[in-house]
């Protein structure tokens, strides 16, 4: 699979990416990934009371352990 | 000598708005009025704990020890028509959040998850303005299914406004509490909602009421409101006398009209409960959306012994709470017994 190049809170190219200035990195603990890693593709996601899960149409999908 | 008692000693009345609480809400167990919640409100740092204090002993003396835990699952999220401002599943609103539907295992599973935490309520919401023939029958499914799964939890919904024969289709599916949130104060709700009305709102919690379900209504804090509109807010709650309040604190959500609103400060958050369990000394206060954000883990505590007897434990509909483990066992520590199943047939 792809690096991983993109923040999943925002989809901005980590290159790029200023943590401090991205509100869904400063609450990583409350937040699931909302963009692929892999292509910045907004994912599919599924909230559950234990978990969530993520779903890229071109990556697949991720899920919390 | 403290102000109040100055105050005593010198009119021979108690004019301090505790004191009052203490024998309108506390001995009587009458709630306290707009104007006195909002002088509740206005009270200043230096009173916070006694206020705190105050609302505990109100919880403990009209509810009891008991805290109702409940988990919550998205069965539809995203793609909401309304424009609900504060919300990240509106579809009016650039967010990233993107449409999904649960399917029915998936449904059945969060559930068997809320109860395994000893939670006694399993709320099904779905971001709608109001439910379509194929959402109530997927939600009919998902209750057959949980029960066929030997799960015995109480099961709430949120679907939205309701027509009187959706209500009547709930009820006989055997859905116990219906959550429907007036959000905010009547006079700032067009200011957060434009798509529908605080009244339409009403209407569905009128009929919820009628037809023998629990009402649940609350709604967040800190979306913009005056301290007046908070009090009014409570007020009209306490008119509306549901079996539960649902008390959330803005999340500013990406790509929403509120994503660079402030966090309620947690002091004034405090006070902000407090104020409705003085406004409402019977029903249960819940602790939702937002309190980890606004309260973190010390101020969650203040709040469970600030007039809270009820918490959702686990995830939210979009956002990540804290572990249920963790909060069943700050219950635990605060010798809070959790609500039995046995309890609440």
């Amino acid at each position: 699979m792809d690096e991983q190049v993109y923040c999943g809170f925002c989809g901005q190219e980590l290159t790029a990416h200023d943590l401090a200035g991205c509100v869904g990195a400063r609450r990583a603990a409350m937040e699931p990934p909302r963009y692929c890693a892999h292509c910045a593709r907004r994912m599919v996601v599924q909230v559950t009371p234990t978990g969530w899960s993520a779903r890229c149409s071109r990556h697949g999908e991720v899920a919390s352990g | 000598m403290t102000a109040a008692a100055e105050r005593v000693e010198t009119t021979g009345t108690d004019t301090d708005i505790l004191a009052i609480a203490r024998e309108q809400v506390l001995e009587r167990g009458e709630g306290l009025s707009e104007q006195q919640i909002l002088e509740v409100l206005r009270l200043g740092d230096d009173r916070l704990t006694e206020l705190l204090e105050l609302a505990h002993a109100v919880r403990m003396r009209w509810c009891g020890p008991e805290v109702e835990v409940e988990g919550i699952i998205s069965l539809k999220t995203g793609g909401c028509p309304e424009d609900c401002h504060f919300c990240s599943q509106s579809g009016r609103f650039p967010t990233p959040v993107r449409s999904a539907w649960l399917d029915i295992p998936g449904l059945v599973r969060s559930a068997r998850e809320t109860r395994e935490t000893g939670a006694t309520e399993f709320c099904i919401v779905a971001a709608v303005r109001g439910p379509d023939k194929r959402l109530l029958s997927q939600v009919r499914e998902g209750i057959k299914a949980i029960r066929e799964d030997g799960n015995d939890i109480q099961i709430a919904c949120s679907l939205g406004m309701l027509t009187q024969a959706q209500v009547d289709e709930l009820v006989e599916m055997g859905v116990h509490r219906y959550n429907h949130n007036l959000e905010t104060a009547r006079s700032h709700f067009p200011n957060v909602v434009t798509s529908h009305t605080w009244e339409e709102r009403w209407e569905t919690l009128r009929m919820v009421r009628a037809a023998g379900m629990e009402v649940c209504c609350g709604g967040i804090i800190g979306m913009g409101e005056t301290v007046e509109q908070r009090a009014e807010f409570a007020a009209q709650l306490a008119e509306l006398g549901p079996d539960e309040c649902t008390m959330n604190f803005l999340i500013p959500q990406p790509g929403t009209p509120y994503e660079n609103y402030d966090v309620v400060e947690g002091k004034d958050a405090l006070r902000t409960v407090a104020a409705f369990r003085l406004a409402m000394p019977r029903p249960l206060i819940r602790f939702s959306g937002g309190r980890e954000l606004t309260f973190g883990d010390l101020g969650t505590e203040q709040g469970m012994l600030g007039g809270v007897n009820a918490i959702i434990v686990g995830n939210y509909l979009t956002n990540l709470g804290r572990p249920a483990a963790r909060d069943l066992q700050m219950l635990d520590e605060l010798n809070m017994p959790v609500k039995a199943l046995s309890d609440s047939l």
